[in-house]
C-alpha cells in the first residue's frame, strides 16, 4: 500500500508558456527557482516583476503574475516607482550582467543605498547572451568573447566586477549572496537564497540581492554539460559564493 | 513490495534536448530519444525497469533530473512505502 | 468666492508648477536638481512627505525618468522635472513612456544649449518636445505656459491630458517662466469625471487575468499595428486639444507669433506698436503640440507678414511656415544664446516688417 505524492513540477507562479531559452540555460532553472519562491511565500496575488532588456526581456511572459518592461539597465528605477508608490505589492527585478553590471550600475547601487524595499534577481553568465556573445563587465580575464576575440585583456579591458562585494559596502542593502546552479546541491542552495532574499522584502527589512552564477551554452561555445562545468571550475574561484551581507533580522528568515 | 519509490512524467513536447537529466541521474534512468518533437529536438525519455531487458534500476524519486531540467519539464513522484508489519 | 476658495499668491514659476502638480493630485515625483528648475525639486521635497506622497531625488535625470515609468505604471500620477540637458537624458524613457502608453507629467525649464550652454532662458528645445525627442515614431503633448498662473494651471491640465490619452504630456517653459514671481490665483482643481479608469496599471492580479507593460513589438506587422494605433491617437488629440491666445488680432493686418517669454515680450512690443498706430496683432500658441495649424493658417490667409519671434534659431517658424505656405510673409526675430529680447528691440523689427509688406 502506498501513496504517491508529487515532489517536484511546475510551480503554480509559473506559466506554460515554452520558453525562447536555448537548451540548457540556467534561465530556465532559475524562473523556477523565482517561482517556487513566490508561491512558497504566498506572493503570487501582488506580484510584479520589472523584466530587463537581455536574454530575458520576455521574463513577464513567464509568469503568472504582473509584469513590465524597463530600459536597459533601468529595472531598479522602475521598481522603485512601482514599490513607492505601492508599498504592498512584491516587487522585484531580474537582470542580466549587461543589464546589472554595465549600464545600470548606477540604479543598482543607487537603489541598494537608498535601501528600497524590492528584490533583484541578478544572473551572472559572464557574457552578454542576447547580442551575441560579447564581454561583459562580469567576463573572466582570457575569457573569448566576439568583442574580445583573443581573450579578455586586463591591460586594455580591466578587471571583472564583483557585483556582491561591491554592493555589500553600503548600508542600504539587508540581504546580499551569490550563489550558483551548476549541480543540484547548488541549486538547492540557490533556491534558498532567492527565498530568503524575497522573504527579506515581505518583512520589510531592506534591499536584498541575489547573483545567480549560470551558464550560457550557446555564447561560450560548449555544451550544456560542458558549460556547467566550465562554470564550476572557472567562475566560482573568482566569485566566491556565500552571503556578504545578512542584516539582523534576515538571518532567522 | 512491489512498485517503484519513484516515478518520473517527462514532458516530451516541452524537452530542448539540453541531455542535463541525462547527466544528472544517478542511476542513469535517462536517455535521449531518437524521435525528433515539435520543437525539433531529441527529447529526453525515462528508461523504466523492465527485468526481460536487464534493466533492474529502479528511480528512487530523488528529483535531481527535476532540479536540473531548465524547462521543468520533468514532474517527480514519490511513493510512500507502509512499512512491513 | 470665499478667501479659502479662491487665493491670490505671490509664487515663483517653478514652484507654481510644483504647486499644481501638487493640486492636480500627482502622488509621486522624481526629480534632480538642474539649474534653472531646482526650487521646483525643492518645493516637492517639502511638501510631497508632508501630504505622505511620494518624493525621490533620484541619482541622475535618467533614473528620475525610469521611477516615473514606475509609478506610472502602477496607476499614480507621476511626475519629473528638469532643464534642457537633463531633458535630453530622458528621452529613451519619455520614448518607453510613449510606447507603453503611460501618463505622466515632465516639465522642461528651458536653458542656453548645445552643450552644457548656461542657465539664462532659452527656447532652443522646441523641436525635442514637439518632434517626440526621443527614438521612435510617437509625439508628446506640449504645453507652454508664459506666466506663473499658467505655470500652475497647465500643470495641472497636464496631468489630465495624460491620463485623458494615456501618453506623457511636457510643459515646455523657459527659465524665466520658472525664475520670475508673479500674483498667482490658486483655485481648488476639478478632476474631470470623464477620464478613462486605469485597467491597465500593473499591481495586484488577484481575482484577474496577469497583466503586462511592454513596448516590444518583434513582428513588424504588430508593431506597425501598435504604432499606426499611436498616430490615430494623435490626430484624436490634434483634432480636440489645440490651446491658443490671441490679442488684437481682429483688425491685424500684420501679426506676431511667439510662445512662453517671447510671447510676453511680444505682448508688450505689439502694444506699443498698435498705440503708435500699427495694425499688428498677436497669436500665442499654448499647445505646441498639437499646434494650432487651422488658426495660424487662417491668420496667414488674412495678414500681409507674420513675425516670428523666438529665443532660438528658428524652430517654431518652420512649423509657421509650413501652415503659413505662400498665403503671406513670414520673417523671423530671435535671440540666442538665453538673450532674452527687449521689447523695443520687437517693436524696430515690427516697423521695418512693416514697411516691407504694407
Amino acid at each position: 500500500m502506498a501513496t504517491e505524492q508529487l515532489v517536484l513540477s511546475r510551480p503554480r507562479s509559473q506559466s506554460e508558456t515554452i520558453t525562447h531559452y536555448c537548451p540548457g540555460c540556467s534561465h530556465g532553472v532559475v524562473h523556477r527557482l523565482v517561482a517556487e519562491a513566490v508561491d512558497g511565500l504566498g506572493l503570487r496575488e501582488r506580484a510584479v516583476l520589472v523584466a530587463p532588456v537581455g536574454c530575458a526581456v520576455f521574463a513577464y511572459n513567464y509568469f503568472d503574475f504582473d509584469g513590465c518592461e524597463a530600459a536597459h539597465g533601468r529595472a531598479p528605477a522602475v521598481a522603485t516607482g512601482i514599490k513607492r508608490c505601492r508599498p504592498d505589492l512584491f516587487v522585484f527585478t531580474y537582470q542580466g550582467d549587461g543589464d546589472l553590471a554595465a549600464i545600470g550600475t548606477a540604479e543598482i547601487v543607487h537603489a541598494a543605498a537608498r535601501g528600497e524595499r524590492i528584490s533583484v534577481v541578478f544572473v551572472n553568465n559572464a557574457v552578454y547572451g542576447m547580442t551575441g556573445g560579447q564581454m561583459a563587465p562580469t567576463t573572466l580575464a582570457g575569457q573569448r568573447t566576439t568583442s574580445s576575440p583573443t581573450g579578455r585583456d586586463i591591460a586594455r579591458a580591466g578587471s571583472p566586477i564583483r557585483v556582491c562585494e561591491m554592493l555589500a559596502t553600503l548600508d542600504g542593502p539587508a540581504y546580499i549572496a551569490r550563489v550558483s546552479v551548476h549541480n543540484p546541491g547548488a541549486i538547492r542552495k540557490a533556491g534558498a537564497a532567492i527565498r530568503r532574499a524575497f522573504a527579506c522584502q515581505v518583512a520589510d527589512l531592506g534591499f536584498s540581492l541575489v547573483e545567480v552564477l549560470g551558464t550560457c551554452p550557446t555564447n561560450w561555445g560548449l555544451g550544456p554539460s560542458e558549460a556547467l562545468r566550465w562554470l564550476e571550475e572557472n567562475m566560482t574561484p573568482h566569485y566566491p559564493l556565500g552571503e556578504f551581507k545578512v542584516i539582523e533580522g534576515v538571518a532567522g528568515l | 513490495m512491489g512498485g517503484e519509490v519513484g516515478r518520473i512524467e517527462i514532458d516530451q513536447e516541452r524537452c530542448k534536448g539540453c541531455e542535463l537529466c541525462v547527466v544528472a541521474c544517478p542511476l542513469q534512468l535517462i536517455r535521449m530519444s531518437n524521435w525528433i518533437n515539435h520543437l525539433g529536438y531529441h527529447p529526453a525519455e525515462y528508461r523504466r525497469p523492465d527485468p526481460s531487458k536487464g534493466r533492474t534500476r529502479e528511480c528512487t524519486g530523488c528529483a535531481v533530473c527535476g532540479l536540473v531540467c531548465p524547462e521543468t519539464a520533468i514532474s517527480v513522484y514519490r511513493s510512500l512505502l507502509e512499512a512491513a508489519a | 468666492m470665499t478667501s479659502y476658495e479662491q487665493s491670490r499668491v505671490l509664487m515663483k514659476g517653478n514652484e507654481a508648477f510644483a504647486e499644481g502638480a501638487i493640486r492636480a493630485g500627482c502622488d509621486a515625483y522624481f526629480g534632480y536638481p538642474i539649474t534653472p528648475q531646482t526650487e521646483l525639486l525643492e518645493y516637492m521635497a517639502r511638501r510631497m512627505p508632508e501630504l505622505g506622497r511620494v518624493f525621490v531625488q533620484a541619482e541622475s535625470e535618467v533614473a528620475a525618468i525610469y521611477m516615473v515609468m514606475g509609478a506610472a505604471a502602477s496607476g499614480a500620477r507621476a511626475m519629473t522635472s528638469s532643464s534642457s540637458p537633463g531633458i535630453s537624458l530622458k528621452q529613451e524613457g519619455i520614448s518607453y513612456l510613449a510606447g507603453n502608453e503611460l501618463p505622466a507629467v515632465i516639465v522642461n525649464v528651458m536653458r542656453g544649449g548645445p552643450g552644457l550652454g548656461n542657465v539664462a532662458p532659452a527656447q532652443g528645445d522646441y523641436f525635442q518636445a514637439t518632434r517626440g525627442g526621443g527614438h521612435g515614431v510617437y509625439r508628446t503633448i506640449v504645453l507652454a505656459p508664459a506666466s506663473v498662473q499658467e505655470a500652475l494651471d497647465l500643470t495641472a491640465l497636464a496631468f489630465d491630458l495624460a491620463d485623458r490619452y494615456r501618453t506623457p504630456v511636457m510643459v515646455l517653459a523657459d527659465g524665466s517662466v520658472g525664475q520670475t514671481m508673479e500674483p498667482v490665483v490658486l483655485k481648488e482643481y476639478q478632476r474631470p469625471q470623464d477620464l478613462p479608469p486605469k485597467d491597465w496599471a500593473i499591481g495586484s492580479c488577484a481575482g484577474r487575468m496577469k497583466r503586462t507593460l511592454h513596448s516590444i513589438g518583434l513582428e513588424p506587422e504588430v508593431l506597425a499595428e501598435w504604432n499606426q494605433r499611436l498616430q490615430e491617437k494623435y490626430a484624436r488629440i490634434r483634432e480636440r486639444e489645440v490651446r491658443w491666445d490671441g490679442y488684437g488680432l481682429e483688425d491685424a493686418q500684420l501679426a506676431v507669433i511667439a510662445f512662453g517669454t517671447s510671447a510676453r515680450v511680444s505682448l508688450t512690443a505689439v502694444r506699443l506698436a498698435r498705440e503708435a498706430g500699427l495694425p499688428i496683432g498677436l497669436l500665442r500658441p499654448v499647445t505646441l503640440f498639437p499646434f494650432p495649424d487651422r488658426e495660424v493658417a487662417d491668420l496667414a490667409a488674412r495678414v500681409n507678414g507674420i513675425l516670428v519671434v523666438e529665443m532660438n534659431e528658428g524652430q517654431m517658424l518652420e512649423d509657421v511656415r509650413r501652415v503659413a505656405g505662400s498665403n503671406c510673409r513670414v520673417r523671423f526675430f530671435g535671440r540666442l544664446g538665453g538673450v532674452v529680447p527687449a521689447p523695443e528691440d520687437v517693436v524696430s523689427a515690427l516697423w521695418a516688417f512693416w514697411e516691407e509688406v504694407r
